[in-house]
């Protein structure tokens, strides 16, 4: 059977060329970067390498980019490494930074959890008014991982800036598919996750700006300048940067070929199904996410039968033992639970084509009428189904 | 955002691919609806009585495969059941003519059994 993955945003297919420059870093060049003989010295010129190819992609200083274990951690990091006080960050964020700033909050910090708008954007000016004396920390992501919502970053970042503030962004789902300039935004930490980007899972990165006090989390035997110790991930790390400079390398042609794919499937759906609607923002939007809520319909049940056509989505709800947990980000855009069920999200990649929609694009009418031919909560009489006019 | 994690049965699977009885019953005897609160599936049932028999049975749901197979599976086994024998009729049967559902759904799985004891709660009632 075909099988079409659009589901990048929770993690990619590592690019083959970046599997071939790892290879030799598992048997050959596997040495400790510690180590003082010639094994240790290949391994720690492989991580050095790598430390400039990522600092090159972001446009930073090798001294400033720290490599850690992936999003979760760079997130961590950024967040309980700076001493404690006021935290400004959103509602919508990622639970590596939602998860943080709750167990922060158990141990003597203040957050304020700002709300964002029907598309997903947080208020710059919002931010300015929640800033106190003691606020340490303002963290907002580049873009959001569901529905896509690429946030005023350069405002945030002057804002932080003027009030002498730091100012960290979760860049996970952005870096590759949005520009990111750190001086441009004023920012001075930003995460990093290396299997969002074709490169390999379990690293990534923490950009932190020079001279910006932070304390470890991990204390051992002071890897990462003292800041991450641990035997370095050298396979790993040199895949990363590897996915890294593929990312800027391809920017031009990535971010064309994703935003044609994202209006093809958009407008494809639209046309072809009616009581649909898109989540997040019109415009301000990562090329690659499209999040459309269907009426009457229940996700799971959308995806299960996408799933069995060999297309990979995911949902904005699925019934778990406990409960069916809407999306945070979802709720917070101001969906009704009922709705916030029937949110599918596609995120597309650099290996999906225009046969790939057409595909999903001929498969979910007879799906959404499926569905809806059994659902109570079209109202008797109408004929909602998979076409229109 | 959730992908999925979740292993079905092949008679999980056939009842959600191909719902049997799907649909309402505009002069019903008996209707029940039964909402989860929690996960927001929703599950109607609608059934004709004769002589004491459940001779007619149908069904719509909004929810989950889990929801929608239960659903299914639940008025395969009512139909043609006296009142007695469709009130007997409990979710663990339902699970068990489906050869087990995660335990991560067995809440789902209430609503068809409960919608089905709420319709003919109601002929009940009337008559
Ligand atoms: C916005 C965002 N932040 C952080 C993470 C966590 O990254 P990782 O999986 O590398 O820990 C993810 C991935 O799900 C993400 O989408
Ligand atoms: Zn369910």
């Amino acid at each position: 059977m075909k099988r079409i993955y659009l589901d990048h945003a929770a993690t990619t297919a590592v690019d083959r060329e970046v599997v071939q420059t790892m290879i030799p870093y598992f048997a050959e060049t596997f040495g400790n970067a510690s180590s003082l003989h010639s094994f240790g010295r290949d391994a720690m010129h492989a991580l050095g390498a790598a430390r400039q190819t990522v600092a090159d992609a972001l446009g930073a200083e090798t001294g400033e980019i720290f490599f850690t274990s992936g999003g979760t951690e760079s997130d961590n990091l950024a967040l309980k490494g700076v001493e404690t006080g006021h935290i400004i960050t959103s509602l919508i964020e990622h639970p590596a930074i939602l998860n943080t700033c709750r167990y922060l909050e158990n141990h003597g910090c203040d957050v304020t959890y700002l709300p964002v708008d029907s598309g997903g954007l947080v208020d710059p000016g919002n931010i300015e008014s929640a800033i106190r004396n003691d606020t340490k920390i303002i963290s907002i992501m580049h873009a959001n991982n569901e529905i896509g919502t690429i946030q005023p970053i350069a405002e945030i970042g002057t804002i932080a800036r003027d009030n002498g503030v730091l100012f960290h962004t979760d860049a996970v789902q952005s870096f590759g598919k949005t520009e990111t300039d750190l001086q441009k935004m004023n920012i001075d930490m930003l995460s990093l996750s290396s299997h969002k980007i074709y490169g390999p899972k379990g690293v990534g990165a923490l950009y932190v700006r020079d001279g910006t006090e932070i304390e470890p989390l991990m204390h051992g035997g002071g890897h990462e300048s003292g800041l991450r110790s641990g035997t370095e991930n050298v396979a790993g790390i040199v895949g990363f940067a590897k996915a890294a400079s593929l990312a800027i390398e391809r920017f031009e042609s990535d971010t064309r070929h994703l935003t044609n794919l994202r209006e093809m499937l958009i407008n494809g759906v639209m046309d072809t199904i009616d009581d649909v609607h898109l989540n997040g923002h019109p415009t301000k939007r990562l090329p690659n996410n499209v999040n459309l809520r269907f009426d009457f319909v229940e996700g799971e049940a959308m995806l299960l039968h996408l799933d069995l056509r060999g297309i990979a989505v995911s949902t904005g709800s699925a019934c778990s033992s406990a409960s069916k947990d809407p999306s945070h980000v979802l709720l917070a855009i101001g969906l009704a639970p009922e709705n916030i069920h029937g949110s599918i999200r596609f995120t597309l990649g650099r290996e999906n084509t225009s046969e790939d929609i057409e595909y999903v694009l001929g498969v979910l009418p007879e799906i959404v009428g499926k569905l809806r031919a059994i659902s109570p909560l079209v109202s008797k009489g109408s004929s909602r189904g998979s076409s229109s006019g | 955002m959730i992908g999925i994690a979740i292993e079905y049965t092949e008679k999980v699977m056939d009842h959600f691919m191909n719902p049997r009885n799907v649909g309402e019953i505009p002069d019903a005897d008996g209707a029940g609806t039964v909402g989860n609160q929690v996960c927001g599936d929703v599950t109607n049932v609608y059934i004709k009585v004769t002589d004491g028999r459940i001779s007619d049975v149908k069904f719509k749901t909004f929810g989950c495969g889990a929801a929608i197979a239960t659903a299914s599976m639940t008025t395969e086994l009512a139909l043609g059941k006296t009142l007695q024998e469709g009130l007997a009729i409990t979710r663990d049967a339902v699970a068990d003519a489906l050869d087990g559902l995660p335990e991560s759904k067995l809440h789902c799985s209430n609503l068809a059994a409960d919608a089905l004891h709420a319709a003919i709660k109601e002929y009940m009632a009337k008559n």
